[in-house]
């Protein structure tokens, strides 16, 4: 039974966890699969975080920081396609730009407005009977079911008492492969992403397609960072994206480009997250693996598989690359 | 328009002047936000950075750290490919130093152990690059995103090393036993009190001049060395490299290697001259900095050099702005992601209008050049 409990907890927290790594790796999948390199996953999770938490505080409704860290995502996507379909900029530079840009204006503006060493006050006060976090959601009967055995944790510990963002990001996921496989919009993307001369010959603009799939791009990467801020601690803090941004681009990789196998890979870096912060290492087969490895086992795994030793990886054929008409 | 010839002056003087003069703007719009006066901050940076020695060595030391990160990411790219493997071979640079000084320190002296610890941040660090590069050599996976990958398994594995290896037993922090004081390179202002100079004391170590040395000879080696031309052949066409003979997956490895060893070389600066001892994120994004470092000089050993110093000033005179205006430290990163945003990633957005306004300017002169011949 105590494993049981303990499995369950290890799952509670894999959702947790995977939540954030799952919009990002969206992010990333529509602006990948349109062909721009996006390693500024990280930056917009966090200044979504910082407008996000800012915005619940100053208004008291996690909603207006959901939308206040949208924007703010939104408005940092346009500037990577600014650079890199606008004027053609190296997409790797544009993306290391936005995060430091990200990193460093969150913790200034942060501090100029809150003097709490780049912290946003916490969202959750009794003093202030201010309450802009999100609130769990709990399904019918989870109280009345909790102690029956296995169900009561599956039902009322694993699946119920999230916050409503986790039930979306999973929502997302169909959604989201049935815009990019099944609508025009996403065959265009997709197109603009493989072979962006073909598109520009039907007579579509691969320049507005790929601004599109980077506003898709920052609503969804918005959603990561007001996650973190505004439902999983009710408060910014400078840097808390803590890697999370390039971790899902691993994520995006190691799901190939998909979105079934995407969340797959994010719920695995998850679970394994959840370990690492759980114990001072785990035991497999006997052999004690330290805390460390496992922290470090989703990057692990991602070189394995671009190194074509488990599957192969193939990214959009055109990504990275700036689409320059051809004049006559 | 490309038929034209754009003189040189332009390229490496005007535009990337302007792209600086555009992001100082827009950090003049963000200190004017934070309710600082814009000029009023460039004045205290500016003293800051360069108005007493002590701001000097400050500079100087920064100065230091980037031309070693800022090379790294400039012989790779040389090649044609990205290395933002950087922060993580610096870390693991640090390792190959610090274990030399923790093993000899003490026991030779200094002018031996200096060459051994030398060689041993370039080893650890040109290790560290060379699994991305075979990867990417024998396997065609992409390079940026191993070398990123490799960044958080670097800090992973220097994090299980510290404390496991070398915490020395009974402390807290997650730091290795500091070195013997006789395997540490001298500090310049110990060095210059010997010749009678003094100056105040600062992180500012010997090892300024290898950084400088090290410059030197990546130029020599990318201009005036057979593997260096193949390096840069390889880097402006690669299948037309391949057509004359340059072995593609031999170069990238051999650049990686390059690069991390050079990468590695932070280490001497940051470890072996001023802290003493390994500690937690000792590299501080000094790696990602040597990009930018890498994009303002134009991957050209000797523009990385001005453009160390510049960030070295950004770095020193920025943290003065913390004492003078209370402001976040962390504005030094906002300066340094403008810097990479608008001479990196938009430095087509000058260029293209810059180099319109020359030709129009060239040809007007031109055209009346010719009325006046005709005239005579």
């Amino acid at each position: 039974m105590d494993a049981f409990n303990s499995i369950i907890l290890i799952l509670d927290a894999t959702l947790r966890n995977a939540t954030p790594l799952i919009f990002a790796a969206l992010a990333g999948m529509f602006s990948e699969r349109a062909g721009i390199v996006n390693i500024a996953l990280e930056g917009k999770i966090l200044i979504s975080a910082f407008a996000g938490a800012s915005a619940a505080y100053y208004t008291g409704s996690p909603w207006m920081g959901l939308l206040a860290g949208m924007m703010a995502s939104v408005m940092f996507a346009q500037l990577h396609a600014f650079a890199t379909v606008t004027h053609n900029g190296d997409h790797v530079v544009s993306g290391l730009a936005i995060n430091i840009l990200a990193a460093g204006l969150t913790a200034a503006v942060g501090n100029y407005w809150f003097s709490q060493g780049g912290n946003t006050p916490n969202l959750v006060s009794r003093a202030d009977e201010l309450n802009a976090r999100f609130e769990p959601i709990v399904f019918p009967f989870a109280e009345a079911l909790a102690d029956v055995p296995i169900i009561g944790g599956i039902y009322s510990e694993l699946l119920s008492g999230h916050y409503i963002l986790v039930y979306l990001a999973f929502l997302a996921v169909p959604l989201c492969w049935f815009v990019l496989f099944r609508t025009r919009f996403g065959l265009r993307l997709r197109a603009t992403g493989e072979n962006p001369q073909a598109v520009d010959t039907a007579g579509i603009s691969v320049t507005k397609v790929r601004y599109l799939a980077l506003l898709v791009c920052g609503l969804l990467a918005g959603f990561a960072g007001v996650y973190l801020a505004v439902a999983l601690t009710a408060q910014f803090s400078p840097n808390m994206s803590a890697g999370k941004g390039y971790m899902a681009l691993a994520a995006l990789i190691f799901g190939k480009w998909r979105p079934k196998t995407t969340m797959l890979a994010c719920l695995l870096f998850g679970a394994l997250q959840a370990i690492a912060d759980r114990s001072q290492g785990a035991i497999i087969l006997g052999f004690e693996v330290p805390v460390q490895l496992v922290e470090a086992l989703p990057y692990i795994l991602t070189v394995v598989l671009l190194g074509g030793f488990i599957g192969r990886a193939v990214a959009p054929k055109a990504i990275g690359k700036p689409y320059v008409k051809e004049r006559a | 328009m490309s038929q034209h010839r754009i003189p040189a002056w332009i390229t490496v003087g005007v535009i990337p002047l302007a792209n600086v003069a555009m992001a100082a703007l827009a950090a003049a719009l963000v200190f004017w936000y934070l309710n600082i006066n814009p000029l009023e901050a460039l004045q205290a940076m500016v003293y800051g950075a360069f108005g007493s020695s002590y701001g000097w060595g400050y500079t100087l030391y920064y100065m230091t750290s980037y031309i070693f990160t800022g090379l790294a990411v400039a012989v790779v790219f040389q090649a044609g490919m990205f290395n933002i493997g950087g922060e993580g071979q610096a870390y693991i640079g640090a390792l190959g130093v610090g274990l030399v000084c923790l093993g000899l320190g003490g026991h030779v002296p200094l002018f031996v152990l200096l060459p051994i610890s030398i060689i041993a941040a370039f080893v650890f660090g040109g290790l560290w690059a060379l699994i991305p590069a075979w990867l990417q050599a024998k396997r065609g996976s992409h390079i940026v995103i191993t070398t990123i990958m490799f960044n958080f398994i670097a800090a992973s594995m220097m994090n299980y090393i510290l404390i496991n290896f070398l915490k020395p037993s009974g402390t807290m922090s997650v730091e290795s036993a500091v070195f013997d004081p006789s395997s540490w390179i001298p500090k310049m202002h110990e060095a210059l009190a010997l010749i009678g100079i003094s100056i105040d004391r600062s992180p500012l170590n010997l090892s300024m001049f290898w950084a400088l040395f090290v410059a030197f000879a990546v130029w020599f080696f990318l201009w005036r060395t057979r593997w260096g031309y193949e390096v840069r052949a390889m880097g402006s066409n690669a299948s037309g490299a391949q057509y004359g003979g340059i072995s593609i997956p031999k170069t990238v490895i051999m650049i990686m290697i390059i690069g991390g060893g050079l990468a590695g070389f932070m280490a001497l600066n940051v470890v072996q001259g001023e802290a003493h001892q390994i500690k937690l994120n000792l590299v501080n994004q000094m790696g990602f900095t040597g990009i930018a470092v890498a994009l303002m000089g134009r991957n050209h050993p000797f523009g990385i050099v001005i453009a160390s110093l510049l960030f070295g000033f950004l770095t020193q005179g920025g943290s003065e702005l913390q004492f003078e205006y209370s402001v976040d430290a962390r504005i030094v990163v906002v300066l340094q992601g403008l810097v990479i945003l608008f001479s990196g990633a938009l430095q087509n957005m000058m260029k293209h209008p810059i180099e319109r306004l020359y030709l129009r300017l060239s040809s007007n002169r031109k055209k009346t050049s010719e009325e006046l011949a005709a005239e005579a």
